[in-house]
């Protein structure tokens, strides 16, 4: 059986929802229509943000829209989403994040008191994570056209080691890191937006990962890559740096967090931890000997008492992911496909 | 996490795997009828952990995957009518029929719903009287009282604007239907335990007396799932055929008599189809004559009685247990769980989406 099979679009060719999921379907946005017609270089459009050189500064470059319904969660809100996402995106990168820009686009019959708690809470944000919003945009749509309120961020930063962490930097024998626990955010968010009953019972780990990447670089942590697993949650970014890298990662479900609530409602509503979204954690790349002195910066941060190396990189090209279970079989992990939908019963 | 964790005991599970190998004298094939569970055996890996010969069959259970490509075409055909909300459980919405989904129909502009609860679907309806709100009640014996007793309440309450696509399916005459076929190779059975815990499991004791086969009421964890083998292994050794309950913290043997009650009022028990297996008598609920007002076919003029179309999709000789995922040469390739050609490639219950999603680059043991 060939893996590699080109799956043929069958009909029907418009957007839908999965395409958003950040799974399968929305990699194949980017490498049919997005790569083919921006890309210059082969490492464009493969990772988080960008990295270039600018009058001798080495710079990264990132931007994120935002469309979260409820517009507040517990946790968190859709302007400190904004704010915390491309910080995040770019400490990804190996960067400092330094400047953000903010584009509005409001719906006709916001309540502009709504709008203020939204600024307020992106300057929060911003000051929390030492970046500045220094330019922005508004639109307003039709009444009906927008959700209330969309956001998107950019945001630059100046690189911090001399080789930005990156999927082909990764290598056989690394270690793999978690910063914490997994599935907050998405089911903060999914109990906020449906009234389960539960919701107030679990906060989104919404937050900033800059000041920890930071601490990893000052340690002298070689990093070869790191990522935060948002959409499609931990399983789809592993897989994804799998593939980028060529390379098999075998990880330990017993060694990856999962707070009591999160498992309840993922029990609860069919859904599987590993795929839901995370706004405040990331997996780290390092060489195995520098994995115990980032295991402690991690589990110093905040949020971080959780962290834990949840598995290696093995020398198999398999560019795969191999989870072995908690009674003893392994399988292996795909990306998310189309949207993660509840189980009936 | 209690009630879950002590049910997924390593140590426990290894104990079972090795006291069903010591007991095993001969190769056995055993079906789990429950979507849930084949999920559960394919995630936790717990085929891998028994002896060479016993073999695993998964059964009709997903009810996603057995749900007719013609009840899906009502319903994209309903959700297309611009006066309607259409109601969905979620795993429903990216089931194919043959002019495509749920969810390939809102992206065209239908408003298409997912809910958790038909009751979610009821209370839409009557915050929306301007429109008519569609469920699509879907399922086995498990989800069945809770479209009854939405039926119920929208009687009471005199809700007009509401009304079902019924299309609920029964256990045990697909077990019937499927010990009574020439090629069956299923000699004993693990019973869906959340089927059990509303209709019982006496059921099943006639069944396991004419055809001979061992019946084990069997939960979803992996300790449920390996007590579940061991005890249907040990009566096949022992040349008996019992209906056995080890499932006991949940299922008692006349069930939920109350959801029973509720399901006699509301529904007729009637011939029913199943996707890629076909008609099955006496395998299905419709609404009882009192209700009949709330069928949303008859309220839209769709009957749902075309004849099957052909397909690729071998799902039916999947479900019942006569191929493994693995071995439709569509697996993987042409049939993917984005662009699946049949329902077990759908639904997380479905066989097809546990094999690709568990052990599709793996080599499957032989």
């Amino acid at each position: 059986m060939s893996l590699s099979c080109p799956i043929p679009d069958a009909g029907n060719d418009i957007i839908e929802l999965a395409h958003g999921g950040g799974g399968l379907l929305m990699h194949r946005l980017i490498d049919r229509i997005i790569r083919p017609a921006f890309a210059t270089s082969n490492d464009d459009f493969t990772h988080d943000g960008a990295v270039f050189d600018v009058g001798g500064a080495r710079l990264a470059f990132t931007t994120d829209s935002y469309v979260v319904r409820p517009l507040f969660f517990p946790g968190g809100d859709i302007g400190s989403l904004a704010v915390n996402g491309t910080v995040n995106d770019l400490a990804m990168c190996g960067a400092r994040p330094l400047y953000l820009s903010v584009g509005f686009i409001l719906e006709e019959g916001l309540p502009i008191t709504l709008l203020h708690r939204v600024a307020a809470s992106m300057r929060a944000a911003a000051d929390a994570a030492g970046v500045r919003l220094v330019t922005g945009d508004t639109k307003v749509v039709e009444r009906g056209k927008g959700d209330g309120l969309y956001i998107n961020t950019a945001g630059v930063g100046a690189l911090r080691s001399a080789v930005a962490p990156a999927p082909r930097l990764v290598r056989p024998g690394d270690a793999v890191l978690l910063s914490g626990d997994i599935g907050r955010h998405g089911i903060a968010v999914m109990a906020a937006r449906e009234g389960f009953g539960f919701e107030g019972a679990i906060e989104s780990d919404c937050a900033p990962l800059a000041a920890t990447v930071m601490r990893l670089i000052d340690a002298g942590v070689e990093l070869h890559c790191m990522r935060d697993p948002t959409r499609g949650g931990l399983a789809t970014t592993l897989v994804e740096i799998a593939r980028t890298a060529g390379v098999e990662i075998r990880i330990a479900e017993a060694s990856i967090a999962v707070s009591e609530p999160v498992r309840g409602a993922c029990e609860l509503l069919g859904l599987d931890p590993l795929y839901v979204a995370n706004e405040g954690r990331f997996v780290a790349f390092v060489p195995v000997d520098a994995a115990g002195q980032a295991l402690a910066v991690l589990r110093d941060a905040p949020g971080g008492s959780e962290a834990a190396i949840i598995g290696r990189v093995t020398a198999n090209n398999s560019r795969s992911v191999l989870l072995d279970g908690l009674i003893g079989g392994t399988r292996a992990l795909d990306m998310l496909s189309g949207e993660q939908l509840p189980r009936i019963c | 996490m209690k009630y879950v964790d002590e049910f997924r005991d390593a140590a426990l599970a290894r104990r079972y795997a090795e006291a069903i190998a010591r007991m095993t004298t001969r190769p056995w094939t055993l079906m789990e009828i429950c979507g849930g569970q084949t999920h559960s055996i394919v995630r936790h890996g717990i085929d891998q952990l028994l002896p060479e010969g016993v073999t695993l069959l998964h059964g009709p259970g997903c009810p996603v995957c057995v749900t007719p490509a013609e009840s899906i075409d009502a319903a994209v055909a309903i959700a297309g009518d611009p006066g309607v909300i259409f109601c969905s459980f979620g795993d429903m919405l990216r089931v194919p029929g043959h002019d495509g989904s749920l969810l390939a129909a809102r992206a065209r502009g239908a408003d298409v719903r997912m809910v958790y609860s038909p009751l979610d679907a009821l209370e839409i309806a009557r915050e929306t009287p301007d429109r008519q709100v569609v469920f699509f009640a879907i399922g086995f014996e498990t989800t069945a009282p809770a479209t009854a007793m939405t039926v119920v309440q929208a009687a009471r309450d005199g809700v007009a604007n509401f009304s079902l696509l019924v299309s609920h399916v029964l256990v045990p005459p697909a077990i019937e239907a499927l010990l009574s076929a020439p090629d069956n190779r299923v000699q004993g059975f693990l019973a869906a335990g959340h089927v059990c815990t509303i209709m019982g499991y006496w059921q099943y004791e006639p069944i396991a007396d004419r055809f001979g086969v061992p019946i084990v009421v069997t939960g979803f964890e992996p300790i449920d799932l390996l007590q579940g083998l061991y005890q249907c292994i040990r009566q096949l050794e022992d040349g008996r055929a019992e209906v056995e309950n080890p499932y006991s913290r949940l299922v008692r043997r006349e069930g939920n008599r109350t959801a029973q009650d509720l399901l006699r009022r509301v529904f007729v028990v009637q011939t029913q189809r199943w996707r890629g297996i076909g008609d099955i008598a006496e395998s299905g609920f419709g609404l009882a004559p009192e209700f009949a007002h709330f069928d949303a076919g008859r309220r839209f003029g769709y009957a749902t009685v075309a004849p099957e179309r052909p397909s690729e999709c071998l799902s039916g000789e999947v479900l019942r247990g006569l191929r493994k995922p693995v071995e439709c040469p569509a697996f993987g390739t042409r049939c993917t769980p984005e662009r699946p050609l049949g329902a077990t490639m759908v639904s997380s219950e479905g066989a097809c989406a546990a094999y690709y999603r568990y052990r599709r680059p793996v080599a499957v043991p032989a």
